[in-house]
């Protein structure tokens, strides 16, 4: 394809060049197929939480671990959407930096609040059993 | 690659040009993107504070297991997953918008935008009847010492801890005739309302199938107000992107961007899309998967 070699606007120093034809179109049905792929991943991974929570007793550690890895898949599809359908990963270095680093603020923001929130809820079984008593997931039938 | 190999060597920095080289209004598309992703960011930290807080939370694969046509069949996960397809297909069309955009091609940009348009209102469609079945659709709960028939709304949630044995027995006896029908109604459709409403309690309570029916308590009355929120907050993003679109499809359609000789602004369009698509990804994992 042929670039236009004039600037398309007057903040724009140098001609945007995009990929081939060929290459555009090869990257994105890649970048759809591993989009398809992940999320099938996770709902997969969804159904066996659901399995497991229907079980004669559920292991929580591994319904904890089925969740930790579907966080990390949505953040693969996080980075697969932004580096190659938004174009992210073919800007400037700077300019990528000056949008990532605040979105770091992120990581104390999820780690503080659900601290607080896990730290409310300890202090209330401990100080308050009857909310613990009306709210705690009792065993199912078959059970203890 | 693009701009990495132009940018060798060049001292971005020394004045005379965009040290981004990027247009002023993609970049500033951009910060406002950052800043929104901040307000969902703490809506769903929100939520999450206020689910760490709760012994008990609603299972999603309860909660989400109906699919349109499908009756009462249980399931989880199908329609939710039919929302998130069409929402990336519709940014697939979107970035093949933008691409016949680079190259001027204006008919390629209609074509691609009316299908992004298309799945836009697909996926607004959807979430139209997950709202409508979620808030509509009744469910059995003992509440004060009698069955009580309440939808997902912003005021109550029918999904606490499930009651079995003389709970629930107990229960049935305190509860109205009106509810005790409604619920033999529901697993014995063939059967008049009106009948059912003439029958004594006991024959009622007789006909509802005890291990067939699942009885819970009321759960955290929070998860209505974050559910609908958030889903509603993301659902205005997707009506405003389709709106959008829209402009973008006329402004094309009448060659606004041929005469500009640039289609710069499908890529701003685009970025909100793609964008939509994102914060979908998370609230598909914080609502649905976990």
């Amino acid at each position: 394809m042929e670039h236009q070699q004039t600037p398309i606007s007057p903040e724009m120093t140098f001609p945007q060049q995009h990929h081939s034809d060929e290459e555009f179109k090869r990257r994105v049905r890649k970048t759809t197929i591993l989009l398809s792929i992940i999320t099938v991943i996770e709902l997969g991974i969804g159904l066996t939480i659901y399995t497991i929570h229907k079980g004669p007793d559920p292991s929580h550690m591994l319904v904890l671990m089925f969740k930790g890895m579907v966080c990390i898949l949505t953040l693969a599809k996080a980075y697969y959407i932004v580096s190659v359908f938004m174009h992210l990963g073919d800007e400037i270095r700077n300019m990528i930096m000056s949008v990532v680093v605040p979105l770091m603020l992120f990581i104390w923001f999820i780690a503080a609040f659900l601290w607080d929130g896990n730290s409310y809820k300890n202090l209330r079984n401990s100080y308050d059993k009857h909310f613990e008593e009306k709210t705690i997931q009792k065993k199912s039938g078959g059970g203890h | 690659m693009s701009s990495h190999e132009t940018a060798q060597g060049v001292k971005w920095w020394n004045g005379g040009r965009s040290p981004f080289n990027l247009e002023y209004g993609k970049l500033m598309m951009w910060y406002f993107l950052m800043s929104d992703a901040f307000t969902f960011g703490a809506f769903l930290i929100s939520y999450g504070s206020i689910r760490f807080s709760q012994n008990f939370w609603a299972d999603p694969n309860v909660v989400f297991n109906a699919l349109p046509g499908a009756g009462h069949k249980n399931l989880p996960l199908a329609f939710v997953s039919v929302m998130t397809f069409i929402l990336i297909i519709s940014s697939v069309t979107m970035v093949l918008g933008v691409h016949a955009g680079h190259k001027g091609d204006r008919k390629g940009v209609i074509k691609w935008l009316l299908w992004t348009i298309l799945g836009g209102i697909a996926f607004l469609s959807c979430q139209a009847w997950e709202w409508h079945h979620l808030i509509t659709g009744e469910h059995a709960v003992l509440a004060d010492g009698k069955i009580e028939l309440i939808g997902q709304t912003m005021g109550g949630n029918p999904w606490g801890r499930l009651v079995e044995g003389t709970a629930v027995t107990d229960a049935l006896k305190n509860t109205s005739v009106q509810t005790l029908a409604s619920m033999v109604h529901e697993h014995h459709a063939a059967m008049n309302m009106a009948d059912l409403l003439k029958m004594p309690q006991d024959k009622l309570i007789g006909m509802i199938d005890l291990a067939e029916t699942h009885i819970r308590e009321k759960g955290p009355i929070a998860f209505g107000g974050y559910f609908f929120g958030i889903t509603g907050f993301h659902g205005f993003h997707v009506f405003s992107g389709v709106i959008i679109n829209i402009v973008m499809l006329i402004m094309t359609w009448k060659g606004v961007f041929d005469r500009r000789g640039h289609y710069l602004m499908i890529e701003k369009a685009g970025l909100y899309w793609h964008f939509v698509d994102l914060v979908w990804v998370f609230v598909f994992l914080c609502f649905y998967l976990i």
